[in-house]
């Protein structure tokens, strides 16, 4: 009796904690739909008179978000696939195959995780100016799938390695060669990971901010959604619920993806403290 | 049984027939095979080479150049940014800053997320789900965006003040982000929401390595919460917890969009970090042409910084366990 009452009571503390600790979000949609001056006015009174969608049209057509919107799209599905791409394929090779050499790359990808690196953004600013690719969608691109996914590789080359032996064998027997035997045979045994690989990329690349600011400083039209973010509110200081519809377009997509696959991202982000 | 089998057959195959044609054909297959794997890691071989190993060894090239970032790299200045950046009191400022964030969110966060993942995995196992998600929430959500919005609710007209005139706390709005001290702590608050579902994961994680006997025995010998906390769970936990508070530590010492799109670093860099102070030096100079060369040798100074900071937790959690 007396522990269902505490367990009650841990319910009621932890839900009233839990609904301050997602007000933010709750504001700022309830926000989103009301008046410029029925923002200030209406204290804190969360429904709004009429719901005005029409901040988001604003902030969707005059704003650019629409612009915004896309780029983010472009940029996290090509880093998404190009980094899932190159993860695989070395977590293959490191897993399945004794080349030499391979505890030295092992050592070494893993080894610059501890080192101090100075202030690297420098450089790649510099390669990808020089590559001609400063201020494209293509310049941030690269630099966001830049560097080592050294916990990427290691899940899928403990995934790999669990794989029987057997399985590679057979398919040789039937004529598959090293590519058609990872490509038609162990990849597609692998969905858990690369589902795992994209939901953390894609959470973490939709909500990159330093790149896509720097990489676009001069192109406007480039911006992403954080980075349209920060400026619209340089430009537009007083459209504060114009704002707040911003935020929420920016925001929902990824708030969806993770609430929808949350059990793949929750694993790969455990993974990183047991690995 | 049959695996057994399969396995001995292969050990035995290669003798049972050794003509020396198989032989050289096992050898090319297997040169093939090593080919194939170099051919399968050369992409993520060229990235890390690329965008890692070249940058770190560049970001300490510049960082002895006096450099704009266009033109040759032939100003050579020795270690001239090194003495510049180490006298500069905005430096020290900043460095300060960063570490009482990094303190701050630190002591905020290690035990209140370890406080709630033991309730969600010892006491809420069927609705931890649920709480999982709503505490992990802030997590996902872009932090620039989280520092916009934020800026917002904290401001002389915002939510926090309509809440704290309506409870009768406070007669007239205070501006929380135009005042260093409450502008600090604001900061600290919002830092540590936004990263205490990833400490609770962690935790988690860390808390399902825990064998459920031990503590079930603990509990028939009249342990209690604390008592079970005190001498089985915190020791147990020990090598999970110091990943923990590594990584608590160096990213928060690596705060950046949070602060720009907060505070922008004041009230009268109240708030400024040293990534913020770097970022000013490289990318946004308030006159005339970026300094590369002296971003750079702050990004090193600062890294070296963390370095030690990360080697001293480090060494001090190694003898506290061997005491």
């Amino acid at each position: 009796m007396k522990r269902k009452l505490s367990l009650s009571s841990l319910h009621i503390l932890l839900l009233i904690i839990g609904l301050i600790w997602i007000y933010p979000f709750i504001w700022m949609i309830s926000a989103s739909l009301k008046k410029n001056f029925e923002l200030i006015s209406s204290g804190l009174k969360l429904l709004p008179e009429k719901a005005q969608w029409v901040n988001y049209a604003r902030a969707w057509n005059e704003a650019n978000f629409s612009g915004y919107f896309l780029n983010t799209v472009i940029i996290t599905i090509f880093t998404v696939l190009i980094i899932l791409v190159m993860c695989a394929l070395t977590g293959y090779a490191l897993a399945r195959v004794d080349f030499p050499g391979k505890k030295l790359f092992i050592l070494v990808i893993t080894g610059t995780m501890f080192i101090p690196k100075g202030y690297t953004i420098i450089p790649i600013y510099i390669i990808i100016k020089q590559l001609g690719l400063l201020n494209t969608l293509g310049g941030v691109i690269l630099a966001e799938s830049s560097g080592a996914h050294v916990l990427f590789i290691l899940l899928f080359m403990a995934y790999f390695s669990k794989l029987p032996k057997e399985l590679e064998e057979s398919a040789i027997m039937d004529g598959c060669g090293f590519f058609r035997t990872f490509w038609s045979i162990m990849l597609p045994l692998s969905k858990p990971i690369i589902a795992t690989v994209a939901i953390m990329q894609f959470i973490w690349t939709w909500n990159s901010f330093f790149i896509p600011f720097v990489f676009t400083l001069n192109k406007p039209e480039l911006r992403t959604l954080a980075v349209g973010m920060y400026s619209f509110v340089g430009e537009h200081s007083v459209d504060w619920v114009g704002m707040t519809a911003a935020a929420t377009i920016s925001l929902i997509p990824v708030i969806i993806i993770f609430i929808v696959f949350q059990r793949f991202f929750i694993e790969g982000v455990s993974g990183s403290v047991k690995g | 049984m049959s695996r057994l089998k399969i396995i001995t057959e292969k050990k035995s195959k290669p003798y049972m027939s050794l003509s020396p044609k198989k032989v050289a054909n096992n050898k090319t297959l297997r040169r093939k095979r090593i080919w194939w794997a170099y051919l399968f890691i050369l992409p993520q071989l060229l990235f890390f080479l690329v965008f890692t190993i070249y940058p770190i060894v560049m970001s300490y090239v510049y960082s002895v150049f006096d450099w704009p970032g266009i033109g040759p790299l032939d100003d050579f200045a020795g270690l001239e940014n090194y003495t510049r950046v180490l006298k500069d009191p905005s430096f020290w400022n900043a460095f300060k800053n960063t570490f009482i964030y990094m303190a701050g969110v630190t002591l905020l966060l290690l035990p209140t997320s370890l406080l709630l993942a033991i309730a969600l995995n010892n006491v809420l196992k069927k609705s931890s789900v649920f709480y999982r998600t709503i505490f992990f929430l802030p997590v996902v959500t872009t932090t620039a965006i989280v520092g916009i919005v934020m800026r917002k609710v904290f401001s002389s007209t915002g939510v926090l003040n309509e809440f704290l005139m309506a409870i009768g706390l406070i007669d007239e709005p205070h501006n929380w982000l135009g005042s260093p001290t409450s502008a600090m702590i604001i900061l600290i608050v919002i830092g540590a929401w936004k990263f205490f579902g990833m400490m609770m994961v962690y935790w988690l994680a860390g808390l399902q390595t825990l064998p459920k006997d031990v503590l079930e025995a603990a509990s028939m010998d009249g342990c209690n919460l604390w008592q079970k906390l005190r001498h089985v769970i915190v020791p147990i936990l020990l090598p999970v917890a110091m990943v923990i508070l590594l990584l608590c530590v160096s990213s928060s010492l690596h705060v950046f969009d949070l602060v720009l799109t907060l505070t922008g670093g004041g009230p009268y860099y109240s708030t400024d970090v040293v990534d913020l102070y770097i970022f000013r030096f490289a990318f946004n100079p308030d006159s005339g042409l970026p300094s590369m060369g002296y971003a750079s040798a702050a990004g090193v100074v600062f890294g070296l910084a963390v370095f030690a900071v990360i080697l001293l937790l480090g060494w001090l959690i190694r003898r506290t366990k061997q005491s």
